[in-house]
């Protein structure tokens, strides 16, 4: 089935520490925004994450990205259109 | 090299941050922190007599002065306690950091006694929390903590420490610097360029002005603004004070119980200058038919707010004193003189429910008569309900930092530990406190710790013997069905506030009532002024809630 909402990934830049996953899906489960895909990977030895969020892009995305923005754990939110792609081909080793 | 613990750390941090007065109730988790702060010269300890209370208390310090102020709690239940009054200044964006103590870390996780998950359950109502891991971050997070409360929007920020990092001991070689408000967002100057050339082509301005303006201490540059290019003012509720209500161009506050002509002319206008506002729907009414014709000049601190309802045609992001000081000289003088006339007529056409004289006929002259005999210095409290709308009508405010009342929340029992905070942090001014009876019934027990720190509070108790403003809606549109909202006892006020040391006056039974609240402001330390309230009593005009601003009902003027 096509889907009638384009999706793309927010590249966020986090603190690697216990909580900051509940602070950004706690923002987004707050506001009805559903969150397709999650993928998070430690970066610089561990003092960073690195989290991809499959989103919806919805006309919300710019109130969430603002929100998030003031979140005192995330550095940095980046829209990317292109990362979906990783997406499709771990859909398909993990959709079985 | 220093040494000491992690408790005797955090309270020297506190004292560094130049915090004087704390608020709190002691427990297990929280008790190596008490005991260090037995042993502070510096910080003053206020008992509360429940956290929720020592949470209000804390908040009307950092109402009153701006500043963050702190509140303590222990674990489980003292935490839980506490949780509303940090809900609480989340939506009223006030500064405070609130330290509660856990249960040591090896049992975190483990359901053991007084343990709650205060860090999850607190994310979603402050502003950033933290749960400590070790007494050297300790070094760290209490000037981060202060410095995340007063930078940008101001909030509420918590720290819970396990037990055992409160007794560990550290070395470290170098206090940190207290925690300071970062410097504010320098808005464009290309943006204040296009807002000064829109309020120069605007024939029907308004300013319309909220708690942000009072947070940034903006208030002689609103009104500044608005005399040079004779704009009117409209204030929400928490922007109250802003200008005073006498003002020739102050147009009240807007919204749900703002006058009728308030309500008409941001129909009418065909630019809003938003200022420290975030389209609240008390203010705005149904958002798709608020002010239809008018473009939007939106200035605010925190970028979030700009373009979360309504779309500005303006967005500018930056500390408001300092943005209206830049705008300032770009504006043209403007006389304005149609729009002024239109807006006179209207204010004639449709009288005043507020009135322009205090009297002892109805809650609202009585209210003005208060501010009438009270000098300019008062600060106003109030809890939540229809004495707080009628204080907001009514009350002849004339400062910021005047006017403390749970907007965003709305969060009954606020007015007596917000009131005591108040005053612990402006002990020379006289704080007035309007209450309803189901609201002083929440949290009551303060009384004590009012008379214990002996602050010059009085509480002015509108009793109508019901959850009055409930009442009203239920009168209103659930077809007079009262349900749960008349109290089948009527307690006895006066009784109680003598049993907790009050001093007492009943306007019930007062041949001058004049003299009476004259005597109650007379002397030192706090006193119950009792007044009965007929429950048919009102707030109007009223927009039912969902409805568009123009849509009020109206009720008897009393001019
Ligand atoms: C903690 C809390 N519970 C419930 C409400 C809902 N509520 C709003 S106003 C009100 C009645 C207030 O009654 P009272 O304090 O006596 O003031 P009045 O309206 O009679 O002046 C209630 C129950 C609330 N605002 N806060």
């Amino acid at each position: 089935m096509p889907r009638s909402v384009p999706r793309t990934v927010l590249d966020v830049t986090v603190n690697n520490h216990p909580g900051v996953m509940s602070h950004v899906c706690g923002l987004f489960s707050r506001r009805a925004f559903n969150v397709e895909a999650i993928l998070c990977l430690p970066m610089h030895g561990g003092e960073a994450s690195r989290i991809w969020l499959l989103v919806d892009e919805d006309d919300r995305l710019e109130q969430m990205i603002r929100q998030m923005r003031k979140l005192q754990d995330v550095h940095d939110v980046r829209v990317s259109t292109e990362k979906t792609a990783v997406f499709d081909q771990l859909g398909t080793v993990m959709g079985g | 090299m220093f040494r000491m613990t992690g408790a005797e750390l955090t309270i020297r941090l506190l004292e560094r941050q130049g915090i004087r007065i704390v608020s709190g109730i002691p427990g297990g988790a929280n008790l190596p922190l008490y005991d260090a702060l037995s042993r502070s010269e510096h910080i003053h300890h206020v008992l509360a007599r429940h956290e929720q209370g020592a949470g209000f208390i804390a908040q009307g310090m950092a109402r009153v002065t701006g500043q963050p102020a702190v509140c303590l709690a222990t674990s489980g239940p003292g935490a839980t306690n506490i949780l509303t009054a940090i809900a609480d200044a989340k939506l009223d964006s006030v500064p405070l950091v609130c330290i509660t103590g856990q249960v040591p870390s090896p049992l975190m996780g483990t359901d053991a006694f007084q343990e709650v998950d205060t860090y999850g359950m607190s994310i979603a109502i402050t502003k950033h929390n933290f749960l400590v891991r070790s007494a050297q971050e300790l070094l760290s997070v209490i000037p981060e903590a202060f410095r995340l409360a007063a930078s940008g929007r101001p909030g509420p920020v918590l720290v819970d420490i396990p037990r055992d990092i409160q007794t560990a001991e550290i070395a470290f070689a170098q206090w940190p610097e207290p925690g300071e408000a970062d410097p504010a967002p320098q808005a464009y100057d290309a943006d204040i360029e296009t807002a000064a050339a829109m309020i120069n082509a605007a024939r029907r301005p308004l300013l319309w002005v909220g708690g942000g303006v009072i947070a940034a201490g903006a208030g002689g540059q609103v009104r500044a603004l608005a005399e040079k290019a004779s704009m009117p003012v409209t204030m929400t509720l928490m922007g109250l004070g802003a200008i005073p209500r006498d003002h020739p161009l102050s147009i009240g506050m807007l919204g749900m119980h703002a006058e009728r002509y308030t309500n008409m002319a941001l129909e009418a206008c065909d630019l809003i200058i938003a200022a420290g506002v975030r389209f609240d729907d008390r203010a705005t009414g149904k958002v798709q038919e608020f002010c239809p014709a008018a473009k939007v000049i939106h200035i605010d601190i925190d970028h979030s707010e700009i373009d979360k309802i309504r779309t500005a045609s303006v967005g500018i992001l930056g500390d408001i004193a300092e943005v209206l000081d830049v705008l300032m000289p770009k504006v043209q003088p403007n006389g304005r003189a149609e729009w002024l006339e239109y807006i006179a007529a209207l204010r004639a056409a449709f009288p005043q429910h507020a009135p322009v004289q205090g009297g002892y006929e109805t809650p609202q002259k009585l209210i003005r008569r208060i501010g009438e005999i009270a000098d300019e210095g008062a600060i106003v409290c109030t809890d939540v309900g229809k004495h707080q709308m009628w204080t907001a009508q009514s009350y002849p405010f004339r400062r910021q930092r005047q006017w403390l009342t749970s907007g965003g929340l709305g969060t009954m029992g606020f007015g007596l530990p917000a009131a005591i905070g108040a005053s612990l942090a402006a002990p020379d001014r006289r704080v007035i406190c309007f209450s309803g009876d189901g609201s002083l019934l929440m949290n009551i027990q303060e009384f004590a710790t009012a008379a214990e720190q002996k602050v010059n509070v009085t509480v002015v108790l509108l009793n109508n013997n019901c959850l009055g403003l409930v009442h009203q809606q239920q009168e209103l549109f659930f077809r007079g069905n009262y349900f749960s909202s008349e109290y089948q006892i009527a307690v006895d006020f006066l009784k109680i506030a003598e049993g907790f040391g009050w001093r007492t006056v009943d306007l019930g039974t007062s041949a001058d009532p004049d003299a009476d609240i004259a005597r109650a402001f007379a002397q030192r330390g706090p006193c119950l002024v009792h007044v009965p309230v007929d429950r048919e009593e009102k707030v109007l005009p009223m927009v039912p809630p969902g409805a568009a601003n123009r849509i009020m009902i109206e009720g008897e003027a009393h001019a």
